[in-house]
């Protein structure tokens, strides 16, 4: 089963046109030598039938947020997804078709990019914004090199300890053979002092990279941080919740110079981490600069307002080696999904869904505290992660991976040891709480948190 | 496809206090915000976002949807990007729950499914490479490209052995040298020969000991395999490099031949081409790659184990270049391949490759006495015609043809790809397609180049619009609505 449709004897019609003896005689360019002359050991055949239990059975293997209640995010969020994104994404014409090239057979999708591009300069507040990177921690990555590439400053590059470590490994794999160092600010009171990080910047510092909320989900000083950044000509690189952004400020309006997200939470799925979706936007005169493909606005020969594919000449099919980026293909479908996630939250429905994190997020916390089992660790603002200390009457007894690995059988996800991030963290555990969880589940959390604990 | 439907902007239909999604009140004690956040962090209002009603978002997306082509309307013969059917099977397994809403971060030990779905899964492409050594996490292609060349810098860092250089044909997607200038090398063209192969003295006169790796797409981007391969693979071993081969191509030669055996030391798949993951306007895709054993320390971490009691995934690793990606890499479309590759087998996957050269060659013999294909008149899964003739003799160019195409439902081919060929119009019918489709297709083609070049000039006209004026899109960029 290969979904051929041609049979035998049409096939042999085509051999005859062609004027080939056999099939095999097409291959004839590839010396005997080189031939695979056995099949490759590989599973398969299964009729749709039986690859549908084969997979159903694999898929039973995992645990799902369906199953255990989740309270687990470290940038991925078990966030509600309404119906109709799964509906309009899921329509062929979208999901079967290629980059848009061809405008005139694309218009669909361009014009969905064009608006999704919008829908992010919106939620940001930056100018401009492209149709889309691979993930948050990938954009990172490409922030920092488009940073170098604005600023002309090769030295060093400075991020912030609580920016995400799968960001700051992104960024140190990425520049590994490129010629600027790496500093990262250590974060002992869990937030990027912004006097630490002046220290840090001078004048060959391309960017600063900080996270708001932070790895840990407490805020960070944006705007003092952009006030040290700019003042030393460096960008500011902000990677945000862009969840959180339905009640904290916008990037743009504390001097953001680039931000970049992990678009996940907008209406893709947890997927065991992707496809997700990197979010990049900036300011206008950036917009040379910016990686990734650009939606622009236009009008055809006959003066009919039209979307095509723009600024080319920065991308690697033209550019080549000196492309601001080789990136090509992108995240389309999940940037189409956000694109209608944003659409039907609207900015009320963004603010409920930002305000109710929030407020289960701070009930959930308050209960935590409340049972004498843990300190929060920063006591700091947080939005809808927070991250906690076992009190030492449970530390001396149980780690929190331990923890985290008994509260599975009491059926959650009860979130992520912060030790495996952060030096000096080892007590500690990450909770994510989204506009999801009932009051319902967190009391019983708690309770049953309380008993792994007291065990 | 519905050309002519208007279809405002969402902002532009937004309508004050509409609503769609309603979230609702929390169910735990409110606190004010006020108190919970320093006053000059919180936003006076949220973000200006359209306000509308659920059937407007509904009608407007599926309006939209009406104005592209898309492989389950329209024959897409886009060349280098094999676009074969997408199963409807995989879209119903990938929504498993499952599948679909499992965390990245959740213990190994309730994630063993997907564990052993990745775990097989590079065994799968381990075997189809030839090379044993695989990582999924790569998102795309061309993360696939840079990942391997960051692999590559590394282990000859680790062996001092420092190399400078990547050497890349002029055929070879702009990826390639843009892949290696970002992992630090300097990226160095080899000519082409006339036929379209590799110019094997220009590749001699310029391998030496600064040279790292050798990329190669083959077959290539004329749709030729290039049978100097072991020779090639040779000169670079010999001296002290690498080979690395593009796998864009890979539908040609599945179970067929394999790079590990023909002497490439890494490769990168494309997941959503090959193995039919959607392409989505433009992604996701994924890019694994595949290196030889003594490569293996260096790719990115994690990759899936085996151990006693299960698979897990190991971070343990001390020479690894890191991480490309957030996760797992773009675990939903390999769930897709994994479903594709079971579904097909090992006879099934030759099948694929088989018939996609069938249908390549068929498709070339059917146009190749209306237009010159200068590379010779038989092909791997793909073949480039070129308009040369007809721009100069008729004035039709390689766009006017695809413009023409569009106003009898096709979608055209690549144009303008690869650079070495003028006026190139790349076509790969994939295996996926009948005969008739492509009989029609030629049928069409041939009209098309009969046409006179004053109605082409101004095709599509058909479609809702013609010829956007892609200059001063450029010029004034215009990429955001603005109240």
């Amino acid at each position: 089963m290969s979904y051929v449709a041609n049979t035998a004897s049409e096939q042999k019609a085509m051999l005859e046109t062609i004027g080939a003896a056999s099939v095999e005689a097409l291959f004839s360019p590839i010396p005997e030598s080189l031939r695979l002359r056995r099949d490759l050991a590989i599973p398969g055949p299964f009729a749709e039938q039986d690859l549908t239990r084969v997979m159903g059975r694999i898929a039973s293997n995992n645990r799902s947020v369906d199953d255990l209640v989740c309270f687990l995010g470290g940038g991925a969020y078990d966030h509600f997804i309404p119906a109709a994104v799964d509906t309009l994404s899921m329509r062929s014409e979208f999901y079967t078709a290629y980059t848009p090239y061809q405008a005139e057979a694309s218009q669909g999708s361009l014009q969905a990019f064009y608006e999704f591009q919008t829908l992010i300069c919106q939620l940001t507040g930056m100018d401009v914004a492209n149709a889309s990177l691979y993930d948050g921690a990938s954009a990172a990555a490409e922030a920092v090199l488009m940073a170098m590439s604005v600023t002309g400053r090769q030295g060093k590059i400075v991020v912030a300890e609580t920016l995400h470590p799968h960001a700051r490994q992104a960024i140190s794999t990425v520049l590994a053979n490129l010629g600027p160092r790496i500093e990262t600010v250590p974060c002992p009171g869990g937030f990027l002092n912004p006097t630490e990080a002046n220290l840090a910047l001078d004048d060959t510092t391309a960017c600063l990279v900080v996270q708001n909320p932070n790895v840990l989900g407490g805020l960070e000083e944006m705007a003092e941080l952009a006030q040290k950044a700019h003042a030393k000509g460096v960008l500011l690189v902000a990677s945000v919740d862009p969840i959180s952004l339905g009640i904290l400020k916008k990037p743009g309006d504390y001097g953001a110079d680039i931000v970049i997200a992990e678009g996940q939470g907008l209406g893709n799925p947890l997927a065991y981490g992707g496809p997700y979706l990197g979010l990049m936007a900036c300011r206008e005169e950036f917009v040379r600069k910016i990686p990734g493909r650009l939606i622009g606005q236009t009008v055809d020969r006959n003066g009919k307002k039209c979307f095509v594919l723009t600024l080319q000449t920065r991308e690697q099919h033209i550019r080549r080696e000196k492309a601001t980026s080789n990136i090509c293909t992108n995240q389309g479908l999940y940037a189409l999904r956000a694109a209608i996630h944003l659409a039907l939250l609207g900015p009320q429905g963004l603010k409920e869904t930002a305000i109710s994190c929030t407020q289960k997020a701070h009930y959930l916390a308050n209960k935590l505290l409340a049972s004498g089992l843990v300190q929060l660790e920063p006591d700091r603002a947080f939005f809808k992660e927070f991250t906690v200390k076992l009190e030492a009457s449970v530390a001396c007894k149980w780690t929190p991976r331990e923890i985290v690995d008994r509260m599975l059988k009491e059926g959650y996800l009860a979130g992520y040891p912060t030790g495996n991030w952060l030096v000096g963290k080892g007590d500690c555990l990450t909770i994510a709480v989204t506009e999801k969880r009932t009051k319902g589940e967190m009391d019983q959390f708690v309770e049953a948190f309380a008993r792994v604990a007291n065990h | 496809m519905d050309k002519n439907q208007s279809t405002g902007l969402l902002f532009e239909i937004s309508r004050p206090g509409r609503r769609a999604h309603r979230v609702g009140a929390p169910d735990v004690p409110e606190i004010p915000l006020e108190t919970l956040f320093p006053g000059e962090v919180l936003a006076e209002t949220p973000p200006a976002l359209p306000e509308l009603a659920e059937l407007d978002v509904v009608r407007h997306f599926t309006n939209l949807s009406s104005k592209n082509m898309a492989i389950d309307c329209n024959f897409y013969p886009l060349g280098s990007c094999t676009m074969k059917y997408n199963p409807k099977r995989h879209e119903r397994i990938v929504a498993l729950p499952g599948f679909g809403a499992i965390h990245p971060l959740a213990p190994d030990s309730v994630s063993q499914g997907i564990l052993e779905l990745v775990y097989g899964m590079q065994k799968i492409l381990a075997e189809i490479a030839g090379l044993p050594a695989v990582s999924i996490q790569p998102a795309a292609g061309a993360q696939g490209e840079l990942t391997a060349l960051l692999v590559a810098a590394a282990y000859f860092r680790h062996k001092k052995d420092y190399r400078t250089r990547v050497l890349i044909p002029d055929s070879a997607h702009g990826t390639n040298p843009a892949s290696a200038a970002l992992a630090g090398f300097e990226a160095v063209t080899v000519k082409s020969r006339a036929d379209g192969l590799v110019d094997f003295e220009d590749l001699k006169s310029k391998v030496d000991n600064r040279t790292a790796v050798f990329m190669i797409t083959n077959p290539n981007t004329l749709g030729l395999f290039d049978g100097q391969i072991a020779e090639i693979t040779k000169l670079i071993h010999d001296a002290g490099g690498l080979v690395y081969l593009d796998g864009a191509n890979m539908n040609a030669i599945l179970g067929i031949t394999r790079p590990g055996d023909f002497g490439a030391d890494m490769m990168h798949y494309n997941v959503h081409k090959t193995f039919t993951g959607p392409h989505g306007a433009g992604g996701p895709g994924s890019g694994p790659i595949a290196v030889r054993d003594f490569l293996e320390p260096f790719l990115p971490s994690p990759v899936v184990v085996k151990t006693n009691n299960g698979y897990a995934l190991d971070f343990d690793r001390s020479l690894s270049i890191g991480r490309v990606h957030g996760f797992q890499g773009n675990i939903g479309v390999l769930v897709r391949g994994y479903a594709y590759i079971l579904t097909l087998g090992p006879k099934g996957l030759r099948e694929v490759s088989e018939q996609a050269v069938l249908n390549a060659n068929y498709l070339l013999a059917l146009l190749k006495d209306a237009i010159e294909v200068p590379k010779g008149d038989r092909c791997m899964h793909e073949f480039v015609a070129s308009a040369r003739l007809l721009r100069r003799e008729k004035r039709i160019s390689a766009m006017d043809i695809c413009k023409g195409l569009l106003d009898h439902g096709y979608h055209p081919p690549t144009v303008y790809f690869p650079l070495v060929v003028p006026e190139a119009l790349m076509m790969e019918p994939t295996e996926t397609e009948s005969k008739e489709t492509l009989e029609e297709y030629a049928k069409v083609f041939k009209a098309i180049l009969a046409e006179s070049a004053e109605t082409l000039h101004h095709a599509p006209h058909t479609l809702g619009i013609s010829r956007p004026d892609e200059v001063a899109a450029a010029k004034t960029p215009v990429l955001r609505w603005k109240n």
